[in-house]
């Protein structure tokens, strides 16, 4: 199958680096360096480039939940390796060592809090958990929290970044995609309101399941949103990929995102469109 | 008859027979006996073969060219069968193949995976890798019968959804994730079978039954063998482990309990004999109708929605 071939070797798929170290940072897009303290105050987007640095859930619920108070839920899934999966490393040892590298348990937490007065669920992802894969506690966590949302009618937020279904627990990560998908399936029954928000990137079974799942599809700027990522597709059909393919703005045109969301405004924003849901 | 690697020394024998055979055209005692101890020699190979497959040779005869498709049981287990096209919105993907069926009596909408057999339907059939369309076509046909309270039938067969350029821009990842929201809540059975190739989202995208079952050769995963090794070791040198480690096989799946059981396969692949394979896929189909037809519809979504929502493995701390 000529798709499995791949070309050249040592192919590196693009991917925004973590938030890097340091008081000065630079800009990827731009090389320009700005202070640290300036980027965090802007939320970690560029002021001037609008370049959105990647960030993980802390920096998310501090930016959604007012005061930065929320209760964390979900806590007690915690992950296990089911098949025994060894590559080059023990799925254990990589599980074991990215909690020690992240402070995080795995790749999703749950927050319910309020959100300028609202009640808001907020599930979020985190790249730096593996590549944000979705293995079965991904999945039970974010089943956990749209069992809560729809058990007290409060708006969901699922906030995605990943590279997809987790490889080391194979067909169980798959299965992820149907409980997520069957559990918003009875969310909607009760007319409780979904949000799905996706950043760079969002690939794979979490853009095929709940990233495109949401009553509002809405985007970060210039997040990579994709099922089979650039590499893939580019093998594929064996000629270059149009510029700016399966970004937000290529998807936004393309009809599968309702709007693009900048960090800085996403707070008043999502606020707004609840509200106008919810008669309030 | 293709033959696999592993193979070889069967069709080593078998040739020899057919060798045997051509010299033998008048009556003759001596190669007569010749060729039935060699058949003998050929069952018993095989049998010793067979009886110890490892996870890549289940993918390499999940994957056997002769291997019956989706339209070769439509014709072996249905009385009648009206094809039905097209998503209504782009086009008829023709790597999904669906319509109404009638099985032992019974109207049924059948939708599965189809590849193709030579070069030309290969690339006809996209080598059963569905678009946006298909997944849309499906859709629409399993609305259509909730509509007419008609069971569903889906076969799965795919080496993935196709990651194409077109695909990506119609909607790939949206059209899987709408037909798994809706067969959650779908309110007639879903009876699911894999056949050949279950790869990712692209099979669980026709896959969420109340049933499903996968026949002894056949393979379900996350990803592929082939590019689990080209992520996770850098070369796609690893596939035999990376099958190995994916715990890939019916037998792995049944024991993680995300299907509900083996159907077995004639000695040397479902390709030795298609009408057996048939016979044993339709027999399942008329046992699982006949428990969820008893079933209200309220509660075949129960079902559905405890099964898939209760997949997983993970440790509960507190």
């Amino acid at each position: 199958m000529s798709w499995f071939k791949r070309k050249d070797d040592n192919i590196q798929t693009e991917t925004r680096k973590e938030m890097p170290e340091g008081v000065w940072v630079k800009v990827p897009e731009t090389g320009e360096t700005i202070h640290r303290r300036e980027l965090e105050d802007n939320l970690w987007v560029d002021p001037l480039s609008g370049y959105h640095f990647r960030i993980g859930s802390n920096e998310y619920f501090s930016i959604l939940f007012d005061e930065e108070k929320f209760e964390e839920i979900g806590n007690e899934i915690q992950p296990t390796d089911p098949l025994g999966f060894e590559d080059r490393k023990k799925y254990s040892d990589r599980i074991k060592n990215s909690q020690e590298k992240t402070g995080l348990s795995d790749a999703c937490r749950i927050g319910v809090g309020k959100m300028n007065g609202l009640d808001v669920v907020v599930g979020c992802m985190d790249f730096s958990f593996i590549g944000g894969s979705m293995g079965s506690v991904v999945g039970e966590r974010l089943g956990i929290a749209i069992d809560h949302a729809r058990e007290n009618k409060i708006p969901l937020i699922i906030i995605s970044q990943t590279g997809g279904a987790r490889m080391m627990e194979s067909v169980l990560s798959l299965m992820q995609m149907a409980k997520t998908s069957a559990k918003l399936a009875l969310l909607e029954e009760e007319g409780v309101p979904y949000i799905s928000y996706m950043t760079n990137p969002t690939t794979g079974g979490v853009t095929a399941s709940y990233a495109m799942l949401g009553d509002f599809n809405i985007a970060e700027p210039g997040a990579l949103i994709a099922f089979a990522g650039p590499r893939v597709v580019r093998q594929t059909i064996g000629r270059d990929l149009p510029e700016g393919f399966q970004t937000a703005e290529y998807l936004l045109d393309h009809g599968f995102l309702d709007f693009i969301l900048p960090r800085t405004k996403m707070k008043p924003k999502l606020t707004q469109l609840l509200k106008l849901v919810l008669h309030k | 008859m293709q033959y696999l690697d592993f193979e070889k020394p069967i069709a080593e024998l078998e040739g020899k027979i057919e060798e045997l055979k051509n010299l033998s055209n008048v009556s003759d005692g001596v190669l007569n006996n010749e060729i039935e101890s060699l058949r003998e020699r050929v069952d018993e190979l095989r049998e010793s073969i067979f009886t110890n497959l490892t996870r890549w040779q289940r993918v390499q005869l999940a994957r056997h060219p002769d291997r019956p498709y989706t339209l070769d049981y439509i014709s072996l287990i249905t009385e009648e069968f009206i094809e039905l096209h097209g998503d209504r919105y782009h086009s008829d993907d023709k790597a999904i193949v669906s319509g109404l069926a009638k099985i032992d009596g019974q109207s049924v909408m059948i939708i599965g995976h189809q590849k193709g057999r030579d070069t030309n339907s290969r690339k006809y059939r996209n080598f059963g890798m569905a678009n946006p369309e298909g997944y849309r076509k499906a859709y629409r046909l399993m609305k259509l019968a909730e509509k007419f309270n008609i069971p569903v039938l889906t076969l799965l067969d795919t080496p993935g959804a196709y990651p194409g350029l077109e695909a990506e821009e119609r909607g790939q990842a949206e059209a899987i994730a709408k037909n798994l929201k809706l067969m959650a809540t779908l309110k007639v059975p879903i009876i699911t079978i894999v056949i050949g190739e279950g790869a990712s989202g692209g099979a669980i995208g026709i896959g969420m039954g109340n049933e499903v079952y996968m026949l002894e050769n056949t393979w379900y995963s996350v990803i592929s063998p082939e590019s689990c090794s080209s992520i996770l070791w850098k070369t796609w040198d690893y596939k035999e482990q990376a099958a190995a480690v994916l715990k890939l096989t019916a037998v792995d799946l049944k024991e993680m309990e995300v299907i509900d059981g083996v159907l077995k396969e004639p000695m040397g692949g479902a390709h030795r004999d298609f009408e057996t394979t048939a016979a044993t896929v339709k027999e399942q189909v008329n046992e699982s109708l006949k428990r969820l037809k008893k079933l209200k519809p309220e509660k075949l979504v129960e079902q559905r929605i405890e099964k898939y929502t209760t997949m997983g493995a993970w440790e509960t701390v507190k």
